[in-house]
């Protein structure tokens, strides 16, 4: 399976990737500007991801809420996302509707500051404080996604500081650094344009030309800070969180090289052999044999620049104790790191990946993303088509290493999610009536 | 800066849904096959007459048990050697259940069709249900249970349906078992659920993807052909409501920042004739991003980063349901914007341009929702599931589109009913209780999770 490509440039250096399949009557947009939370400066935690926000509040011929509303009555699905190093713009709508969403995407990045008001970013500021509080404050272990890469990038790395940010910084945005932000990245020399699906390549030319062709260059954004990381955490790393969670959760961090690299692949792969699907160690040993897990995975956060992280993520069965359920995860990383894997092992996670990895594909808008992916980090979309072949070169020499090198107690940051009284959680584990209401009138 | 008009789109190019065959072995069993061919993989998902609704009274959670059991070991392999030769292949096989049918499913790479199917016709018919692995998989559902208590957004859900349903009603209690009825269940409990209910009549077997026709038919005939055996009757479930007057329930969840607030009522059947009105009825109040619920609570009031609403189809009549999750302090406020915007559904007509933002959305969309061999096999079980005819996606785009202003009016005072209005909240009842019982909505408890 080829997934094809055709790449090409704009003057004010839009980088625009082609990829044809006619078998819906469909076509993805997708646009990667490399800006991410990685990107802001003190003080402004959470700046990024709500800057994504006001880029659905309307451009200079685009009302406020109207690109919702335009995407979707051309029947079509669209949203955002931001990440530590970029963020992400997408829709997939009918191939006869590729050209609204075009110039919604260009009309947004060519004049999104004229529709830019006060109201605008104080309801913005609220939507995104409830989200916080949504998927973060309110949801058990939800803190994980800031305390752990803030355990394992060093302050003032990049990567440390919180995505969503703090209610503090996200009231202290205003108006200035909105232009500010804007100017500096949203321009078409920081993004990455993909088109995928049902489409005529001359006509998606022509339509990208005429509507973001006019757009000018940016000015240089600022350098990020020296990303690079040695090799490990160089000791191991530890915080205790006590929650409103019911079991114990851990979450264990290891230090591993960059998305794209050589060794990632290994990397990835001793993931899998830990934590993909039930025939994974840790499932097999820890849910299945043993019962001391309800669940157990392990993924990485596919980040190229400086350093990655391997993340193992285990539940404990109700019972089981922090430290019983640690003493079992690190038994079952020592046990890779010092025995290796096996052939088997590395052919299950291989053919895993690689069935995943057709699957996602036959999405015209995971097409797209993954396009703009490859094209945003090393500038070449055609990646995407070598990805399996890279997964099938790693040997299980290539994950022993890994393993020996990379999963040892220098390297090792362990985020342990616990109850947060131990006693009241034993007497609510075992408590049936929680029926006892009064009713009251009003 | 663009110079550029907004442009109109040009023709449609035309869509159908994915051709299908449907067949019948001599045993009962049905066969429905979508051949597709642009990348190489085959979805099989057999869809199973043994949902919830099914289970004997007393074994509240046997067909959610039942179905996770499935690839727990067969005569031939024992679990752990079945899931290590599936994942050989990259592919696995996962069981589980809802509450109008049970579902097996796997989606491989077209070159290991062949050997996985073997396997997974095992798994649907010849499980071996090992004790050990049914306990295993009973105290993998009560930590579930634990993990939904702190877990506000599933915890509403739950207390929700709790709330609304009558005592006897099998939707009251959820769909995978309460932590009560789940510790009771035996493996004998599970075989016996099994051997009655997972029947070739009761099944029907879906493949999508790139396989020929002929060559999916013979694969089955040669490995489910002598499959035999007589099905159970259809069971249901009452979809009474417990009450038909306004109530509240809090389910304390001290010092929580926000409060997760369900409104809504007992709703419709699946098969009601009104199911598009009520669809498009449904994306103008709160089922689109640029609904007037989630309109008004988002990017009006700024109280939420979302709110929606729902018809959760069933046989028999599902939740209706308007969720949304609010800092505590507007909790009220929020209520009482959305029984407005509610109300207001049922007042007055819709414009003439919310109404073709929906339709125009659920038209639109249509193809785009069926990209993966996995969402085309689920859009068959829906078929089979509430009995749909064969030609339901071919006029479903056309029908969606007749909807009228006074279809989606007649839907709206037909089907919602702000007079018997229930309402959950989980949050912090100190801070909410107050405002709450000044707004006189209804007579309000409080619950524990």
């Amino acid at each position: 399976m080829r997934i094809p490509i055709e790449t090409f440039r704009l003057e004010n250096g839009l980088f625009v990737t082609l990829s044809e399949d006619h078998t819906a009557p469909i076509v993805a947009v997708n646009l990667w500007y490399h800006v991410g939370s990685a990107n802001e400066r003190p003080g402004r935690t959470g700046f990024a991801h709500l800057f994504e926000h006001m880029l659905f509040q309307g451009s200079e011929h685009v009302e406020a809420n109207e690109h919702f509303e335009l995407v979707q009555r051309a029947g079509g699905t669209l949203n955002g996302s931001t990440w530590l190093d970029r963020t992400n713009y997408f829709e997939t709508v009918p191939s006869n509707q590729l050209a609204i969403a075009l110039w919604l995407e260009a009309d947004r990045m060519g004049a999104l500051l004229p529709a830019m008001t006060q109201q605008k970013l104080d309801t913005q500021r609220d939507v995104v404080s409830n989200e916080r509080r949504w998927s973060v404050d309110n949801q058990p272990y939800g803190t994980w996604w800031e305390k752990l890469p803030a355990l394992t990038y060093p302050d003032p790395h990049p990567f440390h500081h919180s995505l969503i940010g703090s209610f503090g910084d996200l009231n202290a945005a205003s108006l200035e650094d909105i232009a500010h932000f804007f100017a500096t990245y949203y321009t078409p020399d920081n993004a990455v344009l993909s088109i995928a699906g049902d489409f005529d390549p001359h006509e998606a030319r022509e339509l990208a030309q005429s509507y973001f062709g006019s757009i000018p260059r940016g000015k240089g954004k600022p350098p990020l800070p020296d990303m690079s990381l040695p090799e490990t955490f160089g000791g191991t790393l530890r915080e205790v969180v006590k929650d409103d969670v019911s079991l114990p959760r851990l979450y264990l961090g290891f230090r591993v090289p960059p998305f794209g690299s050589r060794d990632y692949y290994a990397a990835s792969i001793a993931g899998a052999i830990l934590g993909m699907r039930k025939g994974s160690r840790l499932q097999r040993t820890l849910v299945r044999e043993r019962e001391v897990a309800t669940d157990a995975t392990a993924f990485t956060f596919d980040l190229p620049k400086g350093a990655d992280i391997l993340v193992v993520d285990v539940t404990a069965r109700p019972g089981i104790t922090p430290e019983r359920l640690e003493a079992e995860v690190v038994r079952e990383v020592d046990r890779l790191r010092t025995e290796g894997v096996t052939q088997s092992e590395l052919d299950r996670a291989v053919a895993l990946i690689g069935t995943d990895f057709v699957v996602s594909m036959q999405s015209a808008g995971e097409r797209a993303d993954q396009l703009s992916r490859f094209a945003t980090y090393f500038g070449d979309p055609s990646l995407i088509n070598d990805q399996m072949s890279r997964y099938g070169a790693v040997t299980v020499e290539d994950v022993d290493r890994f393993a020996a090198t990379r999963l040892g107690e220098d390297n090792r940051a362990f985020l342990m999610y616990v109850p947060r009284d131990d006693e009241e959680e034993n007497t609510g584990a075992s408590a049936d009536a929680v029926d006892g209401a009064v009713p009251v009138t009003v | 800066m663009t110079a550029n008009p907004r442009p109109q789109p040009g023709p449609a190019r035309e869509y159908r849904f994915p051709a299908f065959e449907r067949r019948t072995l001599t045993n009962g069993l049905t066969l429905l096959i979508a051949p597709t061919h642009s990348l190489p993989v085959v979805t099989v998902l057999a869809i199973v007459d043994a949902g919830a609704v099914a289970e004997p009274p007393g074994q509240e959670g046997v067909a959610q048990l039942t179905a996770r059991a499935l690839n727990e070991g067969t005569p031939k392999y024992d679990g752990e050697a079945l899931t290590d030769y599936l994942e050989q292949l990259g592919t696995s096989i996962g069981g589980g259940a809802d509450w109008d049918s049970a579902s097996l499913a796997m989606t491989v790479l077209h070159d290991n069709l062949d050997n996985a199917f073997a396997h997974f016709a095992e798994v649907l018919i010849t499980p071996t249900f090992p004790e050990a692995a049914i306990e295993r998989l009973k105290g993998e559902r009560v930590a579930e249970l634990m993990q939904i208590e702190s877990e506000p957004r599933e915890l509403a859900d739950e207390k929700f349906d709790e709330y609304i349903y009558e005592t006897a009603s099998r939707f009251r209690l959820p769909l995978g078992g309460s932590k009560q009825s789940v510790e009771r269940l035996t493996r004998s409990e599970v075989v016996a659920f099994h051997a009655a209910r997972f029947r070739p009549a009761a099944t029907t077997l879906i493949i999508v993807g790139d396989v020929d026709s002929s060559v999916a038919v013979s694969m089955v005939e040669g490995v489910l052909g002598a499959w035999s055996g007589d099905s159970a009757p259809r069971a249901s479930a009452s979809d009474r409501p417990v009450r038909t007057s306004r109530a509240v329930r809090i389910v304390r969840k001290e010092g929580a920042p926000q409060s997760e607030v369900r409104i809504g009522h007992v709703g419709v059947p699946r098969t009601h004739p009104d199911y598009f009105s009520i669809t498009v009825m449904n994306a103008v109040m709160g089922g689109l991003f640029s609904s007037r619920i989630n309109l008004n609570l988002r990017e009006v009031h700024g109280y939420t980063y979302g709110a929606s609403s729902a018809f959760d189809w069933r046989r028999e009549a599902g939740p209706f349901v308007v969720g949304t999750a609010v800092a505590s302090d507007v909790t009220v406020p929020a209520i009482e914007e959305t029984l407005k915007e509610i109300d207001r559904m049922r007042s007055e007509p819709i414009s003439e341009s919310e109404l073709s933002l929906a339709t125009s959305y659920l038209e639109g969309v249509f193809p785009i929702r069926y990209e993966t061999t996995a969402a085309i096999a689920a859009a068959l079980a829906t078929l089979t599931v509430y009995g749909l005819p064969v030609d339901w996606y071919d006029t479903y785009r056309a029908r969606m589109g007749a909807v009228s202003v006074a279809d989606v009016l007649a839907a709206a005072r037909a089907h919602v009913h702000p007079e018997s209005m229930q309402i959950v909240i989980v949050g912090d009842a100190g801070a909410i209780r107050e405002p709450l019982e000044a707004l006189a909505f209804g007579p309000v408890d409080f619950v524990s999770p």
